[in-house]
């Protein structure tokens, strides 16, 4: 099986996802992605409310010295330590924060990542372990005094095994990839982040990343059946298998979306699944969202489950419209995407009842996709959502879950919020399982306006907190909700979470920057 | 021994706190009726949950619901039936295979990741359960997750806990995600396959687009004398003719397809789910493999032919084999690791006396994460009061 079928030039990552790289404000921070000369136009201040802790200055002044111990332990095209070409590396795709680091490592091997892990541990030189730097949280920003260690060499497909629906993958191929491979066999790998083109199955299982398809199939914790990870100090454990269910604790479960602070991946079995007999998405439009929202829950009371319900506000139909010219429903205050699938007669069977529920609740445009070309602009327009955005606009993008029966109330706060700073919001969500992307619309050049979009943003997901929800529902925490960890969490919470944490990693080397706020760290 | 029934959280979190500064260690109690599973542990003092009851919140539109630990399992699955829902991981019952009679609680599912036939298609326990509220051994009570479908925020410290069998924490309060009750469910049958045609059918079964909920081998002699390989399909009514039709024609080659509904159906997959086939003789002992499909049968035959009387069947299209062993002295344990660290997978003593699973290991052994799973453990219960050598001894 060829594990490059969907190897791609890097440049182009960006532009298939939905950014053209560069010009847009979100750009697409993969290696060589763009031009540096063009960054410039895009340096800002780093957000002034979210801190990082001061760098070691005594590990500054080793820097030859920590370099040249790097040096013996990984191939010389391994290391990156030029000012230059360290750039790429500043920052993840929230790209707000840029810190360029020590240096960064790219091993080929779970021996050298061991090697490497050893020796900072040794020195006392935090970690930043990195995939694709597709995070839109910071979870993957460096900082002066720390070593990235990115796995995007190790990006091979080791083993497929379809009588046990397992596949054996190195933690730098792409959530793509893996599909790719199985894909010519009628299988594919479940959990699909709309970045599925660029992310990393290691990135991916340090976020517990989702995907428009997981309300049926479960996002990666589901997906996920056992890990190489190495420890902080080079141990290398194997953590489950190509079975179900690890012994003792579920140590899986507590990697899966530990965000790089508890060890760094190499290696993922994951399951692949048979894929159904045909998909069809089918496109939805309301005169009102509360419509909408109420659709979602009654086909939910009905007793099915859509393999996805993608809900869409009309800002967010033009953005995407404009961009993939799938034939999104551009009078309707709201859509709704639903997919079905299966055979020809049980996909007619389930949209007869779909329909039928979608009348009551006022629905104006039924359209359903009648080619595999439709299928593919319906979903590039919502999987491009944030790109086509950021090619109007700067935004922030929002990742807030509620209870779904709130989704009416919180659309309401959302648009009241939005309103009182005087912004823009474009509403993209998971609408079957709750999880909002609002996209908070501001000028990335005014320093006002941007302060106003940050807060905004932060109010969103207290609103998600405050109705029983969480700051996040797939993007993770990283440097971005780190500080408000606290409205979610009590004291006991999240301390018994940093106690955890602190058996993998004593020292707090490992991304040390993220997930829990810089005051009242405790150790094991 | 002392018997402690808090009545809330914060009185079970001043209940630990106070065994914790006296070092006093803890059994934790729901129904009892799995109370033989793990390694026997002397304890001073019980605390059962057998007061924090009741469900907190069920929002059928939502598919969420939430229980007081102490809750019995019944309860929470009535609630849900009357809403046409379930719990999707189909929780093993655990008094036919130990002869107990109290209620399970909807806690010791959880303690114990307990999950049933529909495991390989809807999930483990752990994937439904969204959020716990539990009291660690400092008397903290703590919270992970919440009540929503997708929730990242923070290190997940509910999976962590589920199927720690009381050891990190006392759980208070658990919540799950639900599905709808499908409409039609039924069960195909091949008779006569061996056990590695029967697990060749299961994985083709599997690896189809049609989505079986259940995927089980029953070799001759598990009360019948033949062998039986069974399927079972849940949705609507249309969707399973279709799907029966395509399996049939997939399946051509192992034989014909019975189909079995009603009663006959339902009851296979208790059978199966509940261990029900394997509970007689109630002297024997019994294991729970968990390993790759298709290396199942070598992990059968190797037993097999090192234990004479070795009795056993499949679940999870082959990954799960319970095997049914003469009460040796060590209740067949050498040869039964012998046979998994082979295959690869890990294997649990489910039944087997009190001093047996005193001198044996009762859970995989922990090899090279005993340093975590030692750290993870003092970390929620530093004066290692909770379920003391529960699950390893010494930890
Ligand atoms: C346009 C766009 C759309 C997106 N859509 C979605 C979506 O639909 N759903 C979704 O869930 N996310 C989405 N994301 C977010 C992002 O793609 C995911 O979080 C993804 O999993 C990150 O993978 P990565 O390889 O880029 O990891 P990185 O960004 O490089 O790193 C992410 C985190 O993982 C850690 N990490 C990376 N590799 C390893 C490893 N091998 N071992 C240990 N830790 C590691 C890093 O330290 C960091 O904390 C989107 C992002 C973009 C830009």
């Amino acid at each position: 099986m060829s594990p490059n079928i969907f190897s791609i030039p890097e440049t182009m990552i960006g532009f298939l996802i939905g950014f053209k790289p560069c010009d847009d404000p979100l750009v697409y921070a993969c290696p060589n992605a763009c031009d540096q000369n063009d960054a410039g136009t895009r340096e800002t201040p780093n957000m002034t409310t979210i801190a990082f802790p001061a760098p070691d200055a005594g590990i500054i002044a080793r820097r030859d010295e920590i370099v040249a111990g790097l040096a013996k332990l990984v191939a010389g095209e391994a290391l990156i330590t030029a000012e230059d070409e360290l750039r790429p590396y500043e920052s993840d795709a929230l790209t707000a924060f840029r810190k360029v680091p020590l240096a960064v490592v790219l091993p080929s091997t779970t021996e050298e990542v061991a090697a490497v892990l050893r020796y900072c541990s040794a020195q006392g030189v935090p970690v930043i372990p990195r995939g694709s730097g597709t995070s839109l949280v910071g979870g993957a920003t460096p900082q002066e005094d720390a070593v990235v260690i990115g796995v995007s060499k190790m990006n091979r497909i080791l083993e497929i095994d379809y009588a046990n629906r397992a596949a054996r993958v190195q933690a730098g191929v792409t959530n793509l990839a893996i599909t790719g491979a199985v894909m010519a066999d009628g299988f594919f790998y479940a959990p699909d982040p709309s970045s599925q083109l660029a992310c990393s199955i290691g990135g991916n299982i340090a976020m517990n990343s989702g995907g428009a398809h997981c309300l049926k199939y479960g996002v990666t914790t589901n997906n996920i059946l056992g890990l190489k990870l190495v420890l902080h100090d080079g141990e290398i454990v194997e953590i489950g298998g190509d079975h179900l269910d690890m012994p003792g604790y579920d140590l899986l479960g507590l990697l899966i979306g530990s965000e790089g602070q508890l060890g760094i991946v190499t290696e993922a079995t994951v399951r692949i699944l048979r894929a159904a007999e045909g998909a069809r998405p089918v496109l939805f439009g309301f005169p009102k969202p509360e419509l909408a929202g109420a659709a979602v829950a009654a086909i939910i009371g009905a007793g099915i489950i859509p393999v996805a319900m993608e809900y869409m506000d009309k800002m967010a139909i033009a953005i995407c419209e404009d961009f993939a010219k799938a034939g999104y429903p551009m009078d309707a205050e709201a859509l709704l995407i639903i997919e079905v699938e299966g055979s020809e007669q049980e996909m007619d069977d389930q949209l007869v009842r779909i329909i039928e529920i979608a009348k009551k609740h006022g629905v104006t445009t039924i359209r359903e996709s009648k080619s595999a070309m439709e299928t593919a602009a319906i979903w590039k327009g919502r999987k491009s959502a944030f790109g086509a955005t950021g090619k109007i606009a700067d935004y922030i993008c929002m990742d807030g879950t509620i209870p779904t029966g709130q989704l009416p109330y919180v659309l309401g706060r959302i648009d009241a919020l939005v309103t009182r700073y005087g912004l823009r919001v474009a509403n993209v969500f998971h609408a079957g399982d709750g999880n909002l992307h609002p996209l908070v619309l501001y000028d990335i050049n005014d320093p006002v306006e941007r302060q106003k979009a940050e807060d905004c943003g932060l109010d969103i997901l207290r609103l998600c907190v405050e109705v029983g929800g969480c700051l996040t529902g797939e993007h993770g925490v990283g440097v971005e909700k780190r500080d408000l960890m606290p409205v979610q969490f009590g004291k006991a919470d999240l301390d018994q979470q940093m106690r955890v944490r602190a058996v993998f990693d004593p020292a707090w080397l490992l991304n040390p920057a993220k997930v829990f706020p810089l005051e009242g760290r405790v150790a094991a | 021994m002392t018997l402690f029934t808090p009545r809330t959280e914060i009185e079970a979190a001043r209940l630990v706190a106070d065994l914790a500064l006296t070092k006093k260690p803890v059994t934790i109690q729901g129904g009892a009726t799995r109370a033989g599973l793990g390694r026997p542990n002397q304890t001073e003092a019980t605390i059962s949950t057998n007061r924090l009851t009741g469900i907190t919140l069920h929002e059928p539109a939502e598919l969420v619901i939430s229980a007081k630990a102490g809750t019995p399992v019944a309860e929470v699955a009535a609630a849900l039936d009357a809403k046409g829902q379930m719990l999707p991981f189909e929780p093993m019952d655990h008094r036919a295979i130990f002869g107990t009679t109290g209620e399970p609680t909807i806690g010791g599912v959880v303690a114990g990741n307990h999950s049933g036939p529909r495991r390989i298609q809807a999930g483990a326990c752990r994937d439904s359960l969204i959020g716990v509220r539990l009291v660690n051994g400092r008397g903290e009570a703590v919270k992970s997750g919440g009540r929503v479908m997708k929730n990242v925020t923070g290190l997940d410290l509910a999976k962590l806990v589920t199927g720690s069998y009381g050891t990190l924490g006392l759980l208070t309060e658990v919540t799950f995600k639900v599905l709808p009750r499908p409409e039609r469910a039924l069960t195909l049958l091949i008779k006569n396959l061996d056990d590695a045609r029967a697990v060749a059918a299961l994985s083709a079964a599997l690896g189809s687009p049609f989505e079986p909920s259940g995927a089980a081998h029953l070799p001759a002699g598990l009360s019948r004398p033949i062998p039986r390989t069974i399927l079972r399909l849940e949705g609507f009514s249309v969707s399973l003719e279709y799907r029966i039709g395509q399996l049939r024609r997939l399946l051509a080659d192992f034989g014909e397809l019975i189909v079995l509904e009603g009663e006959d159906s339902r009851g296979l997959w208790r059978g199966v789910r509940d261990c029900e086939f394997l509970a007689e003789p109630t002297e024997s002992a019994l294991w729970r493999v968990s390993t790759a499909p298709t290396r199942a049968p070598q992990v059968t035959a190797a037993v097999a032919a090192a234990v004479p009387g070795a009795r056993w069947f499949y679940d999870w299209g082959g990954g799960l084999v319970w095997l049914s062993l003469p009460p040796t002295a060590d209740a067949g344990a050498a040869t039964v690791r012998a046979a998994v660290a082979s295959a690869g997978g890990h294997a649990t003593l489910v039944r087997a006396p009190r001093e047996i699973r005193a001198m044996v290991d009762v859970f995989q052994p922990l090899g090279p994460l005993t340093r975590v799973t030692g750290g993870i453990k003092t970390s929620f219960d530093p004066a290692g009061i909770l379920e003391p050598g529960r699950m390893y001894a010494g930890m």
